[in-house]
């Protein structure tokens, strides 16, 4: 087990932690770990709050080793490097996301598919290689391999790079893994939160038709004049929904919440892909005989590997996609988490770290 | 009832089932005229698949009674019409689930007219001239040449009829996810009855390990050492579940009885399929996870295109595929329904036709 936080590695360090299932937040003192060889330490500047964020804090997956520092939407400037550290250098401007490490031996890892290493290191409440438990973004420094370590193009400012390194991601991965990126397709987009916002923009950015599929009529007007969807349909207005059955190429889910799959497949031709990004934690009810009839396909995906990660940055500085963000104050964090939950947000809070946090206490 | 057209004047003697007991009697009816882009064939042979008694059964509430079952059909050609290309009197061929598309919407040109809008089973469909479709367990069926395919030389006309539902429903899968070129995949099997002892048999044709995933334990020597299977999991051993956890490329699902996703997905490595080729009649429950933290697909499919269904027979005909039957006479099909809902056959009853009396 770790020793003391404080204490267990050379280097001080600063950040804000949920100590229990309240999921409260509240400044931290810790440590991290001396920069080795391989590598890159960074100033946190910017970090955005993901939903996962809040399930951590509150330990609702079972998973959370207190204190938790969460942040896996990172983005910063790079302080010191290891020896063999060979692509990055002091002053850099980098991103980390959901992932630190990862055994780079298995298949998953030779396929720069790391996300998937069965020894993957998240961010932060997983265990480290040394048993010390790792923290995440909503801190002052981190300490990081450079393997996990993305390029921040200068094109894109810190502040809205930060949650491409999750939401981002988490998007674009299965959109170019499932084909939803050729241009001249018809693809819908469920759930206009923090994911569903990113894949409508990259979709426009692939050149395809996107469709957003939500149940709030009131988001109509948003999802077509601000994001630039095509077309916007209400599901559960049955009306809408039948008049664009079997028109969809691919539909990317976003949804967490328990919700029927039967109506999404319905939308699809044959042969198209369902593919969820939101996990919703009771198994879905799931009708085989509309999969069946038109070869269709339902799948998942999770983030995405290194390399990846690093074109999905690329992609979205050259063509000018970034999240719509709110930046707030690190000793808002617990409004925004309560605002989270309600989905008050367009479309992701980013924690200026680089302003707001300060080690007074 | 059934509605015939004028030009329905051929009279053929069959088996149906006229009620939801599913009791199968002999049967006369008509079929229509030979037209200008039909085969007439003499059935031979005709397997008898699940779907068969769900009909007879009417268990799906679909059935237009009586029903001439049977869409694993072959025999010989006797007659073409003058339009028909590619078939010639004496030929042996196929007839499988199709007996009409509308040829003309973007999946018919595509060969998927297994996915057409407009597709019409071979029985219990409705034809173009608007007749009611009644299938093989007949002895002469007149059927659109654009849904015939030719049975090679080298294969029995008894042991080959089932590859025209249960072996194109496999094989279609396999093809899909570069099975059929590729060799060296490690692939699953789950349930070993009609569907899952061809895919075995495909799947070592193809040159793949192929792990059987069934409930019965009593299975495995069979699937071993006469299927040729290469590892075989009881699907409710944890622990054997537990040691091929992300061992798997892909994997078939032929179980249509309600059973559990969860530990199937998980014997798949990342970017794994599970495709599922048989249908429970409710829903399954999906759980997200499994997908998601591995990249996991999970596609259905229904039987496969004629081009694809001749490609399968022209295959089983060079590795010699065909499937293991236990050959019934026409007067024995109840008996058969009865064994087939206890899974009591190794793995396809197949009725004699040829060798049938004429229904009096
Ligand atoms: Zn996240
Ligand atoms: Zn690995
Ligand atoms: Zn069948
Ligand atoms: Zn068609």
């Amino acid at each position: 087990m770790a020793s003391k936080p404080e204490t267990e590695h050379p280097k001080q360090a600063f950040g804000w932690a949920a100590r229990d299932t309240s999921g409260v937040l509240s400044p931290f003192k810790f440590s991290r770990r001396e920069t080795g060889e391989k590598d890159v330490a960074f100033k946190v500047l910017f970090c955005g709050i993901c939903h996962s964020d809040l399930h951590m804090a509150k330990n609702e997956w079972g998973s959370t080793t207190y204190p938790v520092v969460p942040g896996h939407e990172v983005a910063g400037e790079v302080t010191e490097v290891g020896s063999k550290v060979k692509n990055i250098k002091v002053g850099d401007r980098v991103g980390v996301g959901c992932m630190v490490g990862s055994c780079h031996s298995c298949q998953s890892c030779g396929e720069d598919l790391e996300n998937y290493c069965s020894k993957m290191i998240q961010t932060y409440s997983s265990k480290n290689v040394d048993g010390t438990i790792t923290y995440g973004g909503y801190s002052d420094t981190m300490v990081v391999d450079e393997h996990f370590i993305v390029r921040i193009p200068d094109a894109l400012s810190l502040d809205a790079a930060a949650p491409l390194l999750c939401a981002g991601i988490t998007v674009y991965s299965p959109m170019k893994h499932f084909g939803f990126d050729k241009p001249g397709l018809h693809i819908g987009v469920v759930g206009l939160g923090g994911l569903g916002h990113m894949a409508v923009k990259f979709a426009k950015a692939f050149g395809v038709k996107v469709t957003v599929v939500s149940t709030s009529p009131n988001k109509k007007k948003e999802a077509i004049e601000r994001l630039g969807a095509d077309s916007f349909v209400v599901s559960r207005e049955q009306d809408q929904m039948k008049a664009v059955m079997g028109t969809f190429d691919g539909i990317i889910d976003t949804v967490s919440a328990l919700h029927p799959l039967m109506p999404l497949l319905g939308l699809l031709k044959n042969n198209g892909k369902l593919v969820m990004v939101g996990a919703p934690e009771k198994p879905l009810e799931f009708p085989v005989f509309s999969l069946i009839v038109g070869r269709k396909t339902i799948g998942g995906s999770m983030i995405g590997g290194m390399k990846e990660t690093q074109e999905m940055i690329d992609f979205a500085a050259k063509h000018g996609v970034k999240p719509d963000i709110e930046v707030v104050p690190v000793d808002y964090v617990n409004t925004a988490m309560e605002r989270l939950v309600k989905a008050d947000v367009k479309y992701r809070f980013v924690i200026d770290i680089g302003n707001t946090m300060k080690a007074s206490s | 009832m059934a509605k015939t057209t004028p030009n329905h004047t051929q009279t053929v003697s069959g088996w149906a089932a006229h009620d939801s007991s599913g009791k199968i009697t002999p049967y006369t009816f008509k079929r229509r005229e030979n037209g200008g882009t039909d085969v007439t064939i003499k059935i031979l042979y005709c397997g008898i698949c699940h779907t068969d008694v769900h009909h007879a059964k009417d268990d799906w509430g679909i059935t237009m009674y009586p029903v001439v079952p049977g869409h694993e059909i072959t025999g010989v050609i006797t007659k073409v019409g003058s339009d028909v290309e590619g078939f010639k009197d004496g030929d042996k061929v196929g007839v499988g689930c199709l007996a009409a598309s509308c040829l003309d919407c973007e999946y018919c040109k595509t060969d998927q007219e297994n996915y057409c809008e407009k597709l019409q089973f071979v029985y219990n469909g409705i034809f173009w001239d608007g007749s009611i479709t009644y299938g093989g367990y007949s002895q002469m069926l007149v059927v659109d040449y654009r849904y015939v395919v030719h049975i090679p030389e080298s294969l029995p006309m008894d042991a080959a009829a089932p590859l025209l539902c249960a072996g194109i429903t496999v094989f279609s899968p396999l093809k899909d996810h570069g099975l059929v070129s590729t060799a060296g995949k490690r692939i699953g099997v789950v349930g070993l009855g009609g569907l899952g002892h061809m895919a075995v048999k495909f799947g070592k044709a193809f040159g793949h390990h192929v792990t059987v995933i069934s409930t019965s334990p009593s299975k495995q020597a069979e699937a071993k050492e006469r299927l040729g299977a290469d590892d075989f999991i009881i699907s409710t051993n944890p622990d054997q579940l537990q040691a091929a956890k992300r061992s798997l490329d892909f994997i078939l699902d032929t179980v249509s009885a309600d059973h559990a996703l969860l530990p199937i997905l998980e014997l798949l490595k990342v970017n794994g399929t599970l495709f599922i080729v048989g249908a429970p009649d409710k829903p399954l429950q999906l759980p997200a996870f499994p997908l998601i933290f591995g990249k996991r697909s999970i596609k259905g499919g229904i039987i496969g295109g004629i081009k694809e269904t001749q490609e399968m027979l022209d295959v089983c005909g060079k590795h010699n595929i065909t499937c293991d039957i236990e050959l019934i006479k026409a007067d024995t099909i109840n008996e058969a329904f009865q064994r087939l809902l206890k899974n009591d056959v190794r793995y396809r009853f197949v009725i004699d036709i040829a060798n049938a009396s004429p229904a009096t």
